[in-house]
Parts: structure tokens; sequence; C-alpha cells
């Protein structure tokens, strides 16, 4: 990420240089820095809701209901995550918002499902094998119906909007798809991630035990 | 049919799930008040948590986006993409993508001008069968504080890659 941030802003200062842009280029900083803030406040409200709902989906066993449910897809996977932890449901849940076009309700959903993964996470600032994996779905953008797309079409007056859902849904299950073999493949040629320290020490303490969520 | 059935599953998706969630915290005698209003305190913090990621990857795409470097790309690959059956104006596209939604979302309205052409479906689809892949790493790990993505973003632009791959097929053959 060092080198992407480090190169995303050289190559647009050198750009900007030579198209004549730089005034562009350095008042969006100011603009972007503004609508990151925004972005992050106008997630607070739906945030809160549905952290507050898969609570109580959580405390009532639902959450747990819709693990058992796909629990063998899961359990290829996610295969470093216990069976019984939250986050399988959590990812459950993330995943039919997704499909369903609930943005909305999906990136809190799919916070919440991240902060699970961050307990059973060994090294708590770099990312695990099973987070990849859960943002390999997300970024692959699995959707049955690209709702925002159809409604363009018929703004501009597109003569059958419905036509693109299917070659759309066969596009987006090949992505979906690749994304999973490819974040497959590199959890095995990738290097590993280290243990940090502070979570051996946790380990030492419980005697051996993997430390449990609680 | 399959547009009705979908139109109505997008349609009731949300009441039915609230709905499931509370009526089952309510027969599990759970005070669902006290529980939501317990679960719901985390969402300012999270929110908060994702700014700094947020501004890092924001505004380096803002900046990228203001370079001019999409429209000099275009000139630049314009032979290699006619070859490709390619129009030329689903380049920038593709290369705004997993950079910014509201921008993809901008040209895509450029390219879809009302003429129902090759470029406009090909361009439907792209948009219709991908995320923004920076935009969601930011969010997703920014807010539980990952800073060494490992091989995240990798997976994520790769899937992309053969998402636009197949796009083209299939809007060539279909």
């Amino acid at each position: 990420m060092n080198y992407i941030f480090y190169l995303l802003i050289l190559v647009s200062i050198i750009f900007g240089a030579i198209n004549g842009k730089l005034t562009d280029v350095v008042n969006a900083i100011l603009s972007g820095a503004e609508l990151s803030v925004k972005v992050a406040f106008s997630l607070i409200g739906i945030m809160a809701f549905w952290l507050g709902m898969m609570k109580i989906a959580e405390k009532c066993g639902l959450i747990e209901i819709i693990s058992k449910i796909i629990k063998p897809v899961t359990k290829k996977l996610f295969n470093e995550i216990p069976e019984n932890s939250p986050a399988i449901g959590d990812i459950a849940m993330n995943f039919s918002a997704n499909a369903l076009g609930l943005t909305n309700a999906a990136t809190p959903i799919g916070i919440k499902a991240m902060e699970e993964l961050q307990k059973h996470n060994i090294d708590k600032t770099s990312a695990s094998n099973a987070m990849c994996m859960l943002l390999a779905i997300n970024t692959a953008g699995f959707q049955l119906i690209p709702a925002t797309v159809i409604a363009i079409l018929i703004g501009i007056g597109y003569k059958n909007p419905t036509n693109i859902i299917a070659p759309t849904l066969l596009v987006t299950t090949i992505a979906f798809i690749s994304a999973i073999i490819l974040a497959k493949i590199f959890e095995k040629i990738w290097t590993k991630q280290t243990a940090t320290s502070d979570y051996a020490n946790k380990i030492q303490v419980k005697g051996g035990e993997t430390c449990s969520s609680k | 049919m399959f547009q009705q059935v979908m139109n109505f599953l997008s349609l009731w998706a949300l009441p039915a799930i609230i709905l499931l969630i509370l009526t089952m915290g309510l027969i599990k005698k759970i005070p669902i008040y006290e529980v939501f209003t317990d679960g719901a305190k985390d969402g300012f913090k999270v929110a908060v948590n994702i700014i700094p990621y947020l501004v890092a990857i924001i505004v380096a795409i803002s900046m990228f986006r203001a370079s001019g470097i999409i429209e000099s790309a275009e000139i630049l690959f314009s032979g290699i993409l006619s070859k490709l059956h390619i129009p030329a104006d689903v380049l920038p596209l593709m290369i705004v993508r997993p950079l910014s939604g509201s921008a993809a979302l901008g040209v895509f309205s450029d390219i879809a001008n009302g003429a129902d052409s090759y470029a406009t479906k090909l361009a439907a689809v792209m948009v219709g069968s991908s995320e923004t892949t920076f935009y969601v790493l930011a969010v997703y790990f920014g807010a539980i504080g990952i800073s060494k993505i490992r091989y995240a973003l990798i997976v994520g632009l790769l899937a992309d890659i053969i998402g636009f791959a197949a796009a083209i097929c299939v809007c060539n053959f279909l």
C-alpha cells in the first residue's frame, strides 16, 4: 500500500505538470479530503442502525442459524475461522445484502464481519487470509440486478434496459468466481502472516489454547 | 418474469430482514431496544476510524483523476483498443471504475447518450458487474485499522480485469 499511495500521488503530480493541470491536482487535495469526511460522516447513521440490528440478530441466535446453513461453503473459503464464530453469519448476511443490491446494509454488516475476523487475526495491523477473502468477495461486486445502471439507462431512453441484466449477471458471476479463486491462489503463494509478540504472549498465558473471542 | 421476481425481492428484502430480526428478538425475550442502542453506539466510532484511511485513498485518487492522465491514456491506447473491439470511450471507464464509484457513473453517463450502441451496452455491463475496489478496501480495512493489506488489492484488481475481459467477450458474442 505504501508504494501504491506514493505512485498514485507521484504520477498525478508528474502528469499534472505535463498536462498543465497542476492547479487542478492541488485543488483535488482539498476537495478529496473534504469528500472523505463527508463519506465517513454519511456512514455514521446507517452504520449505527445496522450495527444495532446485527447485535439483536446475534443475541437472538439468528446469525448462528444462518452460519449453520452456509457452513459447507464458508468452511472451504474461510478455513482459518472457527465454525461457531459469528463472523460466518455476518459474512453470509453481507453477501446476501450485496447480491440484493442493498449497499447501505451490506457495508455496515461487512465491517462488522471484519471486526469479528479481526478477533481471530494473529497480527492486528495486517490483513488475514480470511479478511482478504471477504474483501475479494466484496470488491468483486456480485449483484443480481444492476439497479443503478438500469436507472441511468432508463433515464437516457435506452430501448431495452433489461437486456443488460443477463450479460451483467454472467459477467459478475465470472468476476466473482475469479476473485475467490485468485484469493485462494494468493493465499498459498503470498508471504504468511507472522504472529505479533502481543498475540504470542496471549496464547502462552492461556496454555497453548487458541484465544477465544470473548 | 425474472424481472418481476427480482423487483419483488429488492422491495421486500430490507423490510423482511428487519422484521425477522426484531420478531425473533422478541420471541427469544431479548430487550431489543436496549440491545439495539448498545450495538448502535459503535456506529460513530467505526465511521471516525475510517476517516484517515479514506482521506489517504480519496485524496490520492482525486489527484490522479485531476492530473489528466486518464485522458492521456485514452489517446495513447486508442490504436490497440480498436483492434480489440473496445470503443475508446470505454477505456477511461475501465481505469476509473475501481477508483471512484461516482466518477465511474459520470463516465458511464457520458458514454450512454441515448443510442442503443455497442459501447453503451459494454459500459453498462462493466459498471454493473464490478465494484469500487479502492473504496471498499479503504472502508473495510480502515474500520478495523488494517494498514498492511497484503494481496487484497492485487486480487481485487485482477478480478476487475477478468471481469472487464469477460464483459468484452460476452458483449461481442451475445
